[in-house]
């Protein structure tokens, strides 16, 4: 298990209520787990609480197997690549020289960066399709290009995980439709996937095993087909929903109208 | 970086550093500077060897330590408008060596360890402040507890020369004025005993500055030790100032103007970056010394009010820029 949350409580502030109760979370390599739930629901505090960035209540949360909180933080960096939700840059580097950051935690504090490092950048660059893009500087670019920037940045790190915070917010259908691709075939390729993400579409289609959060709570874990049920859902995401299936068997989620009742009505609308 | 480049920048600072030695209230031509420096029975061999060497090599020290200064405080509060003197670090650096001067507290070595100890305090109160709104820093609300901060120490110097007797006012007053006038071998011996640490911490973590220039949380996942970096910074910041502030008063906006200038020109990454910014810093504070010595000569302007000539615009220029 590369990434391991074990019963984990997260509390902000003494006596605030708990932002996580009791949540495990695994992730093994070649395995894509997405986690999905309401806003608020914990899955940021998750993804912070298993990589060391929050004091753990209750629980314990370990990377390859070793206490999250004893890895010096250069060393986690070769494990785990992290593509966070936002991020906004100061200065204005170029895409290469924003890679080649992902190599700090392998070069000493004052070396040029070695042949090896500039072989990652490339092949990090070359997996997610920016060569042509190396050159120019990172303040010009889409939306959709800063993201696979950043992707490329955490491979660059040569991790053996890979977590993503919402990659495909505020990207057009192609574009998340890409990134998704890009990150299976990475976890194919043997990389364990940790993805949060708003999209159960996407998830269903795409992740091995989804883990549904609510206040704080695993409601559901398991393969998409075990978590996408209808009375789930809408109880979770406080708004009615149908799921159908599409012809690969993964479970798609429908939110309904207001009026729009049954099941069943949709179903026949679909197969009609 | 090219070597036409490291070239063209080698140049520029053996030609500041030559301008720094010949201009001056009796100006020399640049034979004489040369003659002076290698023979002892030259001419102009007295002020060139015992007034002019050390006050040029000082304001070259002094400018890049505060560039250094400016370049990794930019970097760590990601706001482009940080500097030593902003944050307020200069005036509470000033306060202690005002109180050290005022009361004749010990000799030229006490004064810097006082300004270390008020820049400390300035950096805890601006950083206390800037947590009222919540647990995180925010940068805008950081600069602005630092000019508060710079404020309140300014007023409390106002105080302690008031209250302290007649020859500790003239002294901490001369002082306050900043500048190289007093430039000696003995105050560029302190200077450089008290900066070479924190400079040598700072170079020591440019690629951190790099990372934690992206914000903290990227920081941390690329490999940052985030909290040991600011610690360091911090620290490496204040025992900077206050080695620059007690040896020629308080002179702002080096830190500012010098790594804007030099990140138009270079790349912005910190490894390469904080060298050139020192050498600029220095060759930026060698000749705006000696502007200030020789635009109204035989009078000298203090040197700061030469430096806030050109860093105020280019604050204006860039809180537009930052604001936009």
């Amino acid at each position: 298990m590369i990434l391991e949350a074990r019963a984990i409580t997260v509390r902000y502030r003494r006596h605030a209520p708990v932002a996580l109760d009791r949540v495990d979370c695994q992730v093994a390599g070649s395995e894509l787990v997405a986690v999905v739930g309401p806003n608020g629901s914990g899955k940021t505090t998750l993804v912070r609480a298993l990589l060391g960035l929050l004091p753990l209540e209750q629980g314990s949360a370990a990377v390859d197997g070793r206490a999250v909180g004893t890895w010096p933080r250069g060393a986690l960096a070769r494990v785990v690549g992290v593509v966070g939700q936002q991020e906004e840059a100061l200065f204005r580097l170029n895409v290469a020289e924003t890679v080649m950051l992902g190599r700090y935690a392998r070069l000493g504090p004052l070396g040029a960066p070695r042949a090896e490092d500039r072989n990652a950048v490339r092949a990090a660059l070359e997996r997610c399709d920016i060569v042509e893009l190396a050159e120019r500087s990172i303040d010009s670019l889409s939306g959709g290009e800063w993201k696979r920037v950043r992707i490329a940045r955490a491979l660059a790190q040569e991790p053996r995980a890979l977590v993503l915070d919402e990659p495909t917010a505020s990207l057009d259908v192609r574009h998340e439709m890409e990134l998704f691709e890009l990150i299976r075939q990475l976890v194919d390729g043997g990389l364990a996937g940790l993805v949060i993400t708003h999209h159960l579409n996407l998830a269903a289609r795409f992740a091995d095993r989804i883990i549904l959060l609510d206040r704080g709570v695993v409601v559901a874990e398991g393969t998409p087909a075990e978590v996408m049920n209808r009375e789930t859902l809408s109880r979770v995401f406080e708004w009615p929903v149908a799921v159908t299936t599409w012809s690969d068997g993964s479970p798609q989620v429908v939110p309904l109208r207001v009026g729009e009742k049954s099941q069943r009505t949709i179903n026949d609308h679909l197969s009609s | 970086m090219s070597a036409a480049r490291i070239w063209a920048l080698a140049l520029i600072v053996i030609v500041c550093l030559l301008v720094g030695l010949s201009a001056g209230a009796v100006p020399l031509p640049l034979s004489a500077v040369w003659a002076g420096l290698w023979h002892g029975d030259a001419e102009a061999a007295a002020i060139v060897r015992d007034l002019r060497a050390p006050r040029v090599v000082l304001a070259f020290l002094v400018g890049g330590s505060l560039g250094i200064c400016g370049a990794a405080l930019q970097a760590m509060i990601r706001n482009p408008l940080a500097e030593p003197y902003l944050l307020g670090l200069s005036s509470g650096a000033g306060l202690g060596a005002v109180i050290a001067i005022a009361t004749r507290a010990g000799g030229a070595w006490a004064v810097p360890v006082a300004a270390f100890i008020g820049a400390l305090c300035a950096v805890a109160l601006v950083y206390r402040l800037s947590l009222v709104s919540g647990r995180r820093l925010d940068p805008h609300v950081l600069l602005l507890s630092g000019v508060v901060v710079g404020a309140f120490a300014g007023a409390l110097m106002s105080a302690v020369m008031v209250l302290s007797d007649a020859p500790g006012v003239r002294n901490a007053f001369l002082w306050l004025l900043g500048g190289f006038g007093g430039a000696s071998w003995r105050a560029l011996a302190v200077f450089t005993v008290y900066a070479s640490l924190p400079v040598a911490l700072i170079l020591f973590h440019a690629r951190s500055l790099d990372l934690i220039a992206l914000g903290d949380e990227p920081a941390h996942h690329l490999g940052a030790e985030v909290d040991r970096l600011r610690r360091v910074v911090y620290l490496s910041t204040a025992l900077l100032t206050a080695a620059s502030v007690a040896t020629c008063g308080i002179i702002g906006f080096v830190g500012l103007v010098v790594p804007h200038a030099v990140r138009t020109v270079f790349r912005p990454l910190h490894r390469t970056l904080l060298p050139i910014v020192f050498l600029v810093g220095g060759c930026f504070l060698v000749l705006a010394d000696v502007v200030s010595r020789t635009v109204v000569r035989p009078l000298e302007l203090p040197v700061g009010v030469i430096t806030a000539l050109i860093g105020v615009p280019l604050f204006a220029l860039l809180l537009r820029r930052t604001l936009a």
